[in-house]
């Protein structure tokens, strides 16, 4: 059978987990930029915090995708098998370049803006939201495409502790020394990841202000 | 004689090393104040001491009548005008946004503040039609110099401060924006205290002078005593602009 011929007789399925995959990435990007930008901007505002927090992310980062879900399935609440704790490992995953792109943009912001900003008598929150967090927000949300770009990636290892997504024809196809099924899992994970790439791209340059 | 603001023995340290005073100055109301010194002399410090974006480490600053560490510094920094040499317009706001700010953050109606920003842009030399709706990167350093001084005006504030206003424009630039800033202080009867190194845009500028070393104001006087003075730094800086 060739490739093509798997991928029509398999459309259903393959579609199916195409869904699945990219609700995996949706949940943990969205969950990971919720949490992540507010402690980005934490970090700008207590430079203290910054490199633990930067490191605790990093560190994080290093560690093997699978052995991370193998970790957390032990776990209660937050573990177990399913896509649940997939969730939670692509949040891991998702937070360091968004705190990063966070704290990079904001702290990137013209000392002289900023300056001008207080000397005009705006609050923290008004220089937050009207002078940091617009000008932040190209870099800000490089980081948001980033962690995106890379869950598609990571989210393919998830089907290994049962969470769905592409992954399954991955892992099915190694198993099974079936190139068509590998690739049925490779190839739409790939597009996916060109996909996302490509839209959050135009959301990105619609947001600077220096295109307007 | 009305005193804005005044400086009862004000110092200012970090890390126990004293960057400022203690100063004792009063600014009168009406009077442009230019404080003149080296690079590192304190009188960027000292003009922050006024709106409170540096407090007092030691004595007082008053601004009409009131200690910087006791008024709202929000509502303290809204009633002067500030301009800084990097200009420090808003990147990502047009010329009207950066103008009307203040006001909109003083919640004027739209129609106000739409009224006032075209009249100060009228002010300060900018046709409102042509002006109003670029960005910042858009103008020449000198547009964009008037469009900071228009800003600080906005709320027609008693005070304004400014550090080097023009110190990045060129020389021609320069004089026209000198000259236009003295006619328009005049008319508009403000308090001014003006931060420069410029010996020549001090004398232009100036109705007194506060000549600052090392932190310390080394004299206080009007210009034609300025052009006098035989004290010891006033003279050794007059002699160092004479011999360049």
């Amino acid at each position: 059978m060739s490739f093509l011929e798997f991928l029509v007789a398999n459309r259903g399925e393959i579609w199916l987990r195409t869904v699945e995959h990219l609700g995996l990435v949706a949940i943990s990007s969205a969950v990971a930029t919720a949490a992540g930008v507010p402690l980005g901007i934490w970090l700008t505002r207590n430079e203290r915090v910054r490199t633990p927090i930067l490191g605790v992310a990093n560190v994080v980062q290093t560690i093997p995708s699978l052995a991370l879900f193998g970790f957390l399935i032990p776990l209660p609440f937050i573990g177990g098998i399913g896509a649940r704790t997939a969730i939670v490992a692509l949040v891991l995953y998702a937070l360091l370049p968004i705190i990063r792109n966070t704290y990079t943009g904001i702290s990137g912001v013209d000392a002289s803006v900023r300056d001008a900003a207080r000397g005009m008598g705006m609050t923290d929150r008004q220089l937050l939201r009207m002078v940091e967090l617009p000008l932040a927000a190209p870099v800000m949300l490089t980081g948001i495409r980033v962690a995106t770009v890379i869950g598609v990636g990571i989210a393919t290892i998830a089907a290994a502790i049962g969470a769905g997504g592409l992954g399954v024809f991955i892992f099915s196809g190694v198993a099974m020394v079936n190139n068509n099924q590998i690739l049925a899992g490779a190839v739409p994970a790939a597009l996916l990841a060109l996909l996302v790439d490509g839209g959050l791209h135009l959301v990105e340059k619609r947001l600077d202000w220096r295109s307007r | 004689m009305e005193i804005a603001v005044a400086f009862q023995a004000a110092a200012f340290h970090i890390n126990g090393r004293c960057i400022v005073g203690p100063l004792e100055l009063d600014v009168r109301r009406g009077e442009r104040l230019v404080l003149l010194g080296r690079s590192g002399s304190g009188k960027t410090t000292t003009l922050r001491l006024i709106n409170a974006l540096v407090l007092p480490t030691a004595g007082t600053v008053l601004v009409s009548g009131t200690a910087t560490t006791d008024w709202d510094v929000v509502r303290l920094r809204r009633s002067i005008g500030y301009v800084i040499q990097e200009v420090g317009l808003f990147p990502h706001f047009t010329v009207a946004q950066n103008v009307g700010l203040v006001p909109r953050l003083e919640e004027w109606t739209a129609e106000r503040i739409e009224t006032r920003v075209a009249e100060l842009l009228r002010l300060v030399g900018l046709e409102p039609h042509r002006f109003a709706t670029r960005l910042p990167h858009e103008l020449s350093g000198g547009q964009r110099q008037r469009v900071g001084l228009a800003r600080a005006l906005a709320a027609d504030p008693p005070l304004l401060l400014c550090d080097e206003p023009f110190g990045a424009v060129d020389p021609i630039t320069r004089a026209d924006l000198q000259r236009e800033f003295r006619v328009l202080t005049d008319e508009l009867d403000k308090t001014v205290v003006f931060v420069t190194h410029d010996l020549d845009e001090a004398m232009l500028l100036g109705d007194r002078i506060a000549f600052m070393e090392k932190g310390a104001l080394a004299f206080l006087g009007d210009t034609a005593e300025f052009r006098r003075t035989d004290l010891e730094p006033v003279r050794s800086f007059r002699e160092a602009r004479e011999l360049s």
